[in-house]
């Protein structure tokens, strides 16, 4: 590259011309740049002005306090009707894209590190299974997965009236998975406390145990300690409050199931879709991370009396999780991106409610750099997050 | 991207620095800025915005030719502009994607079963005038949905509707007025509500009235379902353009009752050569061939004009009868699409 | 002489035994691949339940019920939904894609003409195969006939309008040709300005660097739809009044900035991989900063990371099925927009569509991924440090 350092100084820089100073011909260069892109902007600008004007068109952001006027099928977290603002139309629509996209991330990451490990199987019939898996999911288009999804959703369940029942009173069909919703009475607020004071307890009790095993040698059954706090201290409070939830049930309407809490189908195979396109990839990385860690490795702790499962989890994973961690970043990425696929098949997340947004009020400019406003942070959220996650892991390393 | 930061930066400048109205950041234009009519010339071709695919409205054969009752005024228009109805090129638009088109300036006209509402018009376009009043309506399967024969009776509902049009607004308003709750059920594209209904994903599909006939033939099996009689909004549609330029916004408009009056006049795609050059003043005068009209010029086309767009296309009730009613599959009557004179709401200015 | 008699001690060989039959044959295999542990065992088991499950369903399904060939729905549809297939009938509707196919390959491109979109076809192939068969002579001959001369005689011929060809617009194109057009400009964009986008990055001069970060990293923090937004509809405002765009353009335009960005991050993979000692060496040499790079650098650089470059167009192909979103019929959009197709509307016509474009992309997305493991495994012998 060039570089300043074989910039001549003293007396010979006088016989240099001042154009094959690379210093200088950097800073020329620059500000050819900088004109450039600036005289591009100022165009670009002015004639996106003067379409404005000539279209009559307003801009601004002011329409975001504006009436909707349209229903939204799904708003778990917001109380939204057709009487609130576009601004909350919009949130609702972010926290459907955020819902679906952390779902699916969770559920890809399973499946992926199943599928990756069932890739280096020795079992010959599991590992061509996933070969196949991976093969089939990496080609095909993720748009195309969804709808695949949503078709076969759609086809396979019943109709309402034929619903597939589940126990404690869940319900299958077309239109979505329906389950009894909580309603808690008064003093249930205690069981939130109890589940507070659970996982504290968990926490307190997992350190103890890593130090005393650190000290003795001795271990401690931790995992199991803490479920029985985490369920136990709720439950308790539970108890001493005398039960103060009861469940909303779902029951058969003149069309659809009523009450209760219901996930869309809509959700469902967007949600599925994602999930298992991602986990393709996911698998691919993971196989990658195991085979990047060397055999003496497994060789050695097998050596210290380690078996096969100990061996994976103590020796082999953390070591891969190095090599797996920033390729799954960007997957993450990717799935968080490709949810915007929703518009599609009419899932409300921030792209589709946008879209109508823009529909109703024409100002295309203001909501398409809301969407790039909202996807750049949760991109800069989400890698910074796996940046410190990354740091933690690195430190295993001496 | 690095230019598209910066432009947003700049533009929020000028925007500031012209002081129109900082809280609002309002833009106006002068007046008449643009001559579409010079472009369209120009270009040699009318570039029409039109359904996807709505049978009846817009719709291509498996040949890509264009056929329906929008198709046919992008085609009148045509006519009136060259003399010639073939210098017309089509652009399929979703619902989502049909006023940035316009705006966009991608299309010249659109003429696609758009409602004229209030808001539309004043953001930045112009409606000029109603080819077709419609109102929104709901289709039910009624085999599997026996006991209903009134909207009123679809509480608990899921309803399947097409993204970003008025429809899904009329739909939230209907319900909340009525008290009723439902689950919309919302898509992009026509093709998408089509399979999502036809699949049995939802209780109910709305959109307008003509809509849900034409979309009916596309059903596996069409003769189940049922069009409910409630007719919950208006739904005037008509062409649109961009705001601005009232020459090109009155070629549309006058267009439309050119064709409205022909009917009303009994000129017909057959009979125009020869009433041309009949002995009826009024006919004279609205085929141009009065002495020394200027009825054409002015608008900025030629004084035949009309004689053009009815050879090209026929007049209103041919156009009408050849698409959507006796002449088509979906057998719509003329209902209060019918001429004034006859209890319709079809009422032409005077071309004079 | 030995008397052979006395001798205790076996002169020949005794005929070996066959193994037992757990160490042998099929059976060795099986317990090795397929029982190892009861755990493996198990797995198996479960395995084959799960494919007797339903892998016959789907055969049947996709091959036995299926309808090959017929004149309308009827083929596909019941009794009861008005056409000739028993009640309880369930087969893939591989009628409608053998009557649309036509449509699916090229969209609404005029029947007559369909001849230029072929000879296309034959030159991308025969100009392709050579390039890829790492032995061919002329590389560099080649790749410009194929990157520089091809896409220009390809332009001439599709549109037309010169040489007496009648003039097919664009919004004439559509099926999997629209899909291949928009996947090979990208491909033959995005690589140049990748690499231009690349060494922006690893540029010393802090402008241009800027410049380059905020590109690479805007784009690669939307998704594609969003950019294909604002090529759709933000790109019109842009332009002075009065001035539009061809629709594929601009979906071209959306495709090929997105892929440049994420193209241009495998070429900073490469460049990074170069020791530095082969800076320093071509410094030394007195090469100026584009000699040193177009020399010593790029050549090395993008050959370590050509699997990679695979992936990103295979990434890419994929990706140009979203164009759909933006009613542009591509291949997947083409397929979508005949469901409503009064003649074929069955309960089976959606799905047999999208396997058919399924099937398709799969074809062409696994083809780029074999060829980029045979490159690497190629490569690898090489310059393994």
């Amino acid at each position: 590259m060039a570089s300043q350092d074989i910039t001549p100084v003293g007396k010979d820089s006088a016989k240099v011309s001042l154009l094959n100073d690379p210093k200088v011909r950097g800073y020329i260069f620059q500000a050819v740049a900088v004109l450039a892109i600036a005289g591009l902007g100022y165009w670009i600008v002015d004639n996106t002005i003067a379409n404005l004007q000539r279209a009559r068109l307003a801009t601004g952001f002011g329409f975001l306090d504006g009436r909707s006027g349209f229903d939204i099928s799904s708003s778990p977290f917001l109380a939204y009707s057709s009487d609130s603002t576009y601004l909350k139309a919009l949130m609702v629509g972010f926290l459907n894209t955020l819902t679906v996209a952390f779902a699916g991330i969770i559920t890809a990451t399973i499946l992926g590190f199943v599928i990756g490990i069932g890739r280096l199987s020795h079992n010959w019939l599991i590992r061509k299974l996933c070969t196949v898996y991976v093969e089939v999911f990496r080609n095909i288009p993720p748009l195309l997965v969804i709808f695949f999804w949503y078709l076969g959703v759609l086809s396979v369940l019943p109709q309402a009236r034929q619903s597939i029942t589940l126990p404690f009173n869940m319900y299958l069909n077309n239109r979505g998975f329906f389950f009894p919703a909580p309603v808690f009475g008064d003093g249930a607020w205690l069981a939130g406390v109890g589940l507070i004071a659970g996982i504290v307890g968990a926490l307190l009790v997992r350190r103890w145990a890593h130090k005393r095993q650190m000290a003795t040698g001795q271990q401690f059954p931790v995992g199991l300690t803490a479920l029985a706090l985490i369920v136990g201290f709720p439950l308790l409070a539970l108890v001493i409050k005398g039960f103060p939830l009861s469940f909303d049930y779902p029951v058969l309407g003149a069309f659809n199931l009523r009450g209760g809490s219901q996930i869309g189908p809509e959700f469902m195979s967007l949600f599925l879709a994602l999930s298992f396109y991602t986990a393709a990839f996911i698998a691919e990385i993971v196989r990658a991370g195991i085979r990047g860690v060397g055999k003496g490795q497994s060789e050695a702790s097998h050596a210290l009396g380690l078996r096969a499962g100990p061996t994976t989890r103590l020796v082999v994973v953390p070591q891969a999780m190095r090599i797996i961690i920033p390729p799954l970043t960007s997957q993450y990425l990717n799935l968080t991106k490709n949810s915007s696929l929703a518009v599609a098949i009419g899932y409300p997340d921030l792209v589709a409610v946008g879209g109508t947004i823009l529909n109703q009020t024409g100002r295309s400019i203001e909501v398409v750099a809301i969407f790039m406003i909202v996807y750049l942070s949760l991109s800069v959220l989400t890698s910074l997050f796996m940046n410190w996650f990354n740091a933690k892991m690195a430190l295993v390393e001496r | 991207m690095g230019t598209n930061l910066k432009g947003q930066i700049v533009m929020k400048n000028l925007v500031l620095k012209g002081a129109l109205a900082a809280s609002a950041f309002v833009l106006l234009a002068n007046a008449a800025s643009a001559a579409t009519l010079d472009d369209v010339k120009k270009k040699g071709f009318l570039q029409c915005g039109v359904n996807t695919g709505l049978p009846g409205f817009a719709s291509p054969n498996d040949k890509g030719e264009w056929s329906g009752f929008d198709v046919d005024y992008c085609r009148a228009v045509a006519a009136a502009v060259f003399g010639d109805a073939t210098k017309v090129k089509f652009t399929p638009l979703s619902a989502k994607d049909r006023l940035p088109a316009l705006q966009s300036g991608e299309i010249d006209v659109l003429i696609r079963n758009t409602t004229w509402t209030l808001s539309r018009d004043t953001q930045g376009f112009d409606f000029t005038g109603v080819n077709y009043y419609d109102g929104q309506g709901f289709m039910i399967n009624s085999k599997k949905l026996s006991g209903i024969n009134s909207a009123l009776q679809l509480s608990g509902a899921s309803v399947c509707v097409q993204a970003g049009t008025t429809t899904e607004l009329n739909l939230a308003d209907y319900f909340k007025a009525n008290k009723m709750e439902y689950n919309p059920v919302v898509f992009e594209k026509v093709e998408e509500v089509n399979a999502a209904y036809d699949s049995g994903r939802c209780d109910a599909y709305t959109t307008d009235q003509s809509g849900l006939y034409a979309y009916r033939l596309a059903l596996t099996a069409p003769d189940d379902h049922i069009v409910l009689p409630e007719i919950i909004s208006k739904e005037p549609l008509g062409p649109v353009v961009r705001q601005g330029d009232p020459q090109w916004a009155d070629i549309i408009r006058w267009t439309h009752y050119a064709m409205l009056t022909a009917e009303e006049l009994g000129i017909t795609q057959a009979n125009v050569d020869e009433v041309k050059n009949g002995d009826n003043p009024e006919i004279k005068r609205v085929l141009g061939q009065e002495a020394n009209t200027k009825l054409g010029t002015d608008l900025g086309l030629t004084n035949d004009w009309v004689v053009n767009i009815i050879k090209a296309v026929g007049n209103y009730g041919e156009v009408f009868e050849k698409n959507l009613g006796s002449g088509s599959p979906l057998k719509i009557a003329r209902g209060i699409n019918a001429q004034w004179s006859k209890g319709g709401l079809q009422y032409a200015m005077p071309i004079r | 002489m030995v008397d052979s008699n006395l001798s205790f001690v076996r002169t020949e060989m005794l005929q070996g035994q066959t193994p037992p039959l757990a160490e042998r044959g099929i059976v060795r295999w099986m317990r090795i691949n397929l029982f190892a542990t009861p755990i493996d065992a198990a797995l198996t088991i479960f395995a084959l339940l799960l494919i007797a499950w339903y892998l016959p369903p789907v055969i049947n399904w996709m091959f036995v019920q299926a309808a090959w060939v017929g004149p309308d729905r009827s083929v596909c549809a019941t009794v009861a939904q008005g056409g000739i297939q028993p009640e309880g009938w369930s087969g893939a509707c591989w009628a409608y894609v053998n009557a649309n196919f036509k449509q699916f390959m090229y969209g609404p491109y005029p029947q007559d003409q369909i001849w230029r979109v072929n000879l296309v076809g034959i030159m991308f192939v025969l100009l392709l195969i050579p390039l890829l068969i790492p032995k061919a002579p002329y590389k560099v001959a080649n790749a410009i006939t194929f990157f520089f001369i091809f896409p220009i005689v390809g332009f001439f011929l599709l549109v037309g309008g010169w040489f007496g060809l009648t003039y097919v617009e664009t919004p004439l194109w559509g099926g999997l040709l629209v899909t291949l057009v928009i996947s090979f400009v990208g491909i033959c964009v995005s690589l140049p300005l990748g690499i231009i986008l690349a060494l922006g990055r690893r540029s010393q001069l802090p402008v241009i660097k800027m410049f380059c970060v905020i590109f690479i990293e805007t784009i690669r923090g939307i998704p594609l739809i969003t950019v294909l937004f604002m090529a759709s509809y933000m790109l019109p405002l842009f332009l002075p009044p009065g001035v539009t765009f061809d629709k594929l353009l601009r979906a071209l335009i959306g495709v090929a900035l997105f892929a440049s960005a994420y193209m241009a991050e495998v070429v900073r993979g490469g460049l990074q991989a170069i020791p530095k000692g082969q800076y320093e060496g071509a410094d030394s040499l007195g090469l100026g900063y584009w000699q040193k790079t177009r020399l010593i650098i790029l050549p090395q650089a993008l050959k370590l990371v050509i699997p990679s470059i695979v992936n990103t167009f295979i990434g890419l192909f994929k990706d140009t099925s979203l164009v759909s979103v933006i009613s542009m019929f591509d291949l997947l959009g083409t397929v979508k927009q005949h469901f409503s197709d009064a003649n074929w509307a069955s309960p089976q016509t959606p799905i047999s569509g999208l396997i058919f474009a399924g099937f398709v992309f799969w074809i062409f997305c696994f083809g780029m991924s074999r060829y980029s493991i045979f490159m690497e495994n190629r490569l690898d012998t090489g310059h393994k440090r």
